[in-house]
């Protein structure tokens, strides 16, 4: 990343900047669960939910930290699982209790891959992100016992029970899903916010002279690495188990990996907003697009045609990104909301 | 039966070097690239898929096969050019991660191109050379992947002559060497990197082509670029002899570990043996066998 000016927290109570989450997590908590028909919550709010909150880890990881990973989806489906053989084997374990399990044991695997980082930088380090990516993939289909002996790999949700409620409904897994994310986005947001989120820009920015001025890179690059993973298995596990609910090792290959990426890119790298911002867009566009497509074009804009274009369109919108708005949808937003204001004034 | 396995072993450890050989063939695209510009180029595997799918159209749609190997030529040298108008140029000075996941963004659009002009379905590619292995001393090698090392090895030597007895080779290595240096003398840095993703597009016919012959042209010959990332790890991004040991090196370990590590663990192997053995070695030399070792400053 080149190096970007940093934006010190607001010494003021953050007001305005809480503003606007508090507004958009009071419609999610209120209105959607009154108004929001089965479609709009299985199609696109859970995916987008689970989708945020992995984008949210890894832009920890690469956004803030600097370290480019391609085995996202590899540590989305640890935590899927992770989750799902914790339920299975400790009876009485509860939900909530085995997803954090479930996230700290994608922590664990994540600091091994993670380590390469220590001595390594940039391609290689990504590189090694995607031993991560074939290993894990190759480990859940080869071996019986994580699936259950499911002779291919697929895994199917529990019933989500928390406290003696159900969560089995779409309203339910949504609110499930929504508590989650909150959760651990505030976690996320306080982090960046503090010490640990400058190290980080500090590492990424210049890692030599971060060393000198007595940054801890060892210990600031493996918290990525940990809270990272540990955020992406969750999303994971959120992703199978309110989702989808049955899921295969090859749900979670390099494409997935390359759409948190995208994610990221496109909603703002080092923004906990843009992964929300990112995940909406990359979860929106397709449906979109076939809508669209169909409109103009009618039968000749069939799946394949849809596919490719899809490719198409997501590959320039990356180097537009990349070209006009490094910063993702979120800087367009801010720049958008001063250009308003100024003109209010 | 001493004899025998030794035999067999030996033919494992060859059919291994030469299916790296190929390997190499892809990696060496992406060195020619790194080298000049500094960026790791994910979309050579899109480009080798475009390439073969041009071809294999062309020659489908009637072309005589010179004729489509020269208008294919062409078009990886509008593309090469294209890609240096519309991509590198607006990235100029941006950090390397970008330029990376800018040629994501590339792979992306060159391979949803060339199906969405070319369709999806799979093309068979005929060379015209036979894969009967014959047999040496006992050991049986495959015809197909000696005349691929042989084509290989040509295209190496034909790259190192350009590089070293002509003027746009010179510039090449100037480029390479220093690029701000080779700006204040005058050369042209815009024409220099376009005609290096033209090389990179002519290697990626000829990988293309000889992938393509031995998997069919279609969507899946652009994940060799994910064969190609271990081997580059392990030679160095920067360096084309890295690239071929490290071609070789990868072929015959995975081609060893599948025979004799695969079957206690189930096998599938070689979707990540690759990358494992990188990853170990990587541990142990950070720039690769032959890369050049970062000097850091702040």
């Amino acid at each position: 990343m080149a190096a970007q000016t940093i934006s010190l927290p607001d010494s003021r109570f953050p007001l305005r900047t809480l503003l606007w989450p508090a507004l958009a997590l009071a419609a999610a908590y209120i209105l959607v669960p009154a108004f929001a028909t089965t479609y709009l919550l299985e199609a696109i709010l859970l995916p987008f939910l689970a989708l945020s909150l992995a984008a949210v880890g890894l832009n920890l990881l690469t956004g803030y930290c600097g370290q480019l990973s391609l085995g996202s989806a590899a540590f989305m489906a640890v935590g899927a699982y992770a989750a799902y053989n914790l339920n299975l084997r400790i009876s009485g374990l509860p939900l909530p209790l085995s997803l954090v399990l479930a996230g700290v044991t994608t922590a664990a695997v994540g600091t091994v891959f993670g380590l390469p980082s220590l001595r390594l930088r940039g391609f290689y380090l990504a590189v090694s992100t995607l031993a991560a990516q074939f290993f894990v993939q190759w480990v859940l289909t080869k071996f019986g016992w994580f699936s259950n002996n499911n002779p291919s790999g697929v895994i199917s949700a529990p019933r989500l029970i928390v406290a003696g409620f159900s969560f089995d409904s779409a309203t339910g897994r949504y609110l499930f899903s929504l508590t989650t994310v909150t959760l651990l986005t505030l976690f996320v947001w306080r982090l960046v916010e503090g010490s640990a989120g400058r190290n980080m820009i500090a590492v990424r920015d210049n890692e030599t002279a971060a060393r000198v001025i007595g940054v801890p890179v060892l210990r600031t690059k493996l918290l990525a690495f940990a809270v990272s993973s540990f955020i992406i298995g969750v999303a994971g596990a959120l992703w199978a188990f309110t989702y989808l609910r049955t899921v295969e090792p090859a749900g979670f290959n390099l494409d997935r990996s390359f759409q948190i990426l995208f994610i990221i890119i496109i909603g703002g790298l080092a923004t906990v907003r843009g992964a929300f911002i990112g995940a909406a867009f990359i979860v929106v566009f397709p449906l979109v697009l076939a809508r669209t497509g169909a409109f103009l074009f009618g039968g000749v804009f069939d799946s394949g045609v849809l596919d490719m274009s899809q490719r198409i369109i997501l590959g320039v919108l990356i180097i537009l990104f990349l070209i006009l708005e490094p910063k993702g949808l979120s800087e367009l937003i801010n720049r958008l909301a001063t250009r308003s204001n100024r003109q209010r004034a | 039966m001493e004899v025998y396995d030794l035999l067999f072993f030996v033919e494992v450890l060859i059919g291994g070097l030469l299916s790296g050989v190929m390997y190499s063939l892809v990696a060496i695209g992406f060195v020619l690239i790194y080298k000049t510009s500094g960026v790791l180029n994910f979309a050579q595997g899109a480009m080798l898929l475009f390439a073969a799918l041009t071809f294999v159209s062309l020659v489908e749609r009637g072309l005589a096969v010179p004729l489509a190997i020269g208008l294919t030529l062409l078009i990886m040298v509008a593309l090469g050019f294209a890609i240096e108008r519309s991509v590198l140029r607006p990235l100029v000075n941006r950090s390397p991660m970008t330029l990376f996941m800018a040629t994501l963004g590339l792979s992306y659009i060159i391979e949803g191109a060339a199906q969405l002009v070319w369709g999806t379905q799979v093309h068979g590619l005929d060379l015209g050379i036979s894969d009967v292995p014959f047999e040496i001393a006992g050991i049986f090698i495959s015809t197909f992947d000696l005349a691929a090392a042989g084509i290989a090895a040509a295209m190496v030597a034909g790259l190192s002559a350009f590089f070293y007895w002509t003027r746009i080779g010179l510039a090449f290595r100037a480029v390479a060497d220093d690029q701000f240096a080779a700006l204040a003398v005058g050369l042209r840095l815009s024409r220099i990197w376009g005609s290096v993703w033209t090389a990179a597009g002519f290697v990626a016919l000829v990988a293309g082509l000889l992938w393509g012959a031995r998997l069919g042209v279609q969507f899946s010959l652009s994940l060799v670029v994910l064969k190609a990332l271990p081997v580059l790890v392990l030679g160095g991004f920067d360096s084309i002899l890295g690239a071929i040991v490290g071609g070789l090196i990868v072929g015959a370990g995975e081609k060893l570990a599948e025979v004799y590590l695969g079957p206690f663990v189930g096998g599938g192997i070689e979707g990540w043996f690759a990358y494992v053995l990188a990853l170990g070695f990587l541990l142990l030399r950070p720039a690769g066998l032959f890369g050049t070792k970062l000097v850091e400053r702040v």
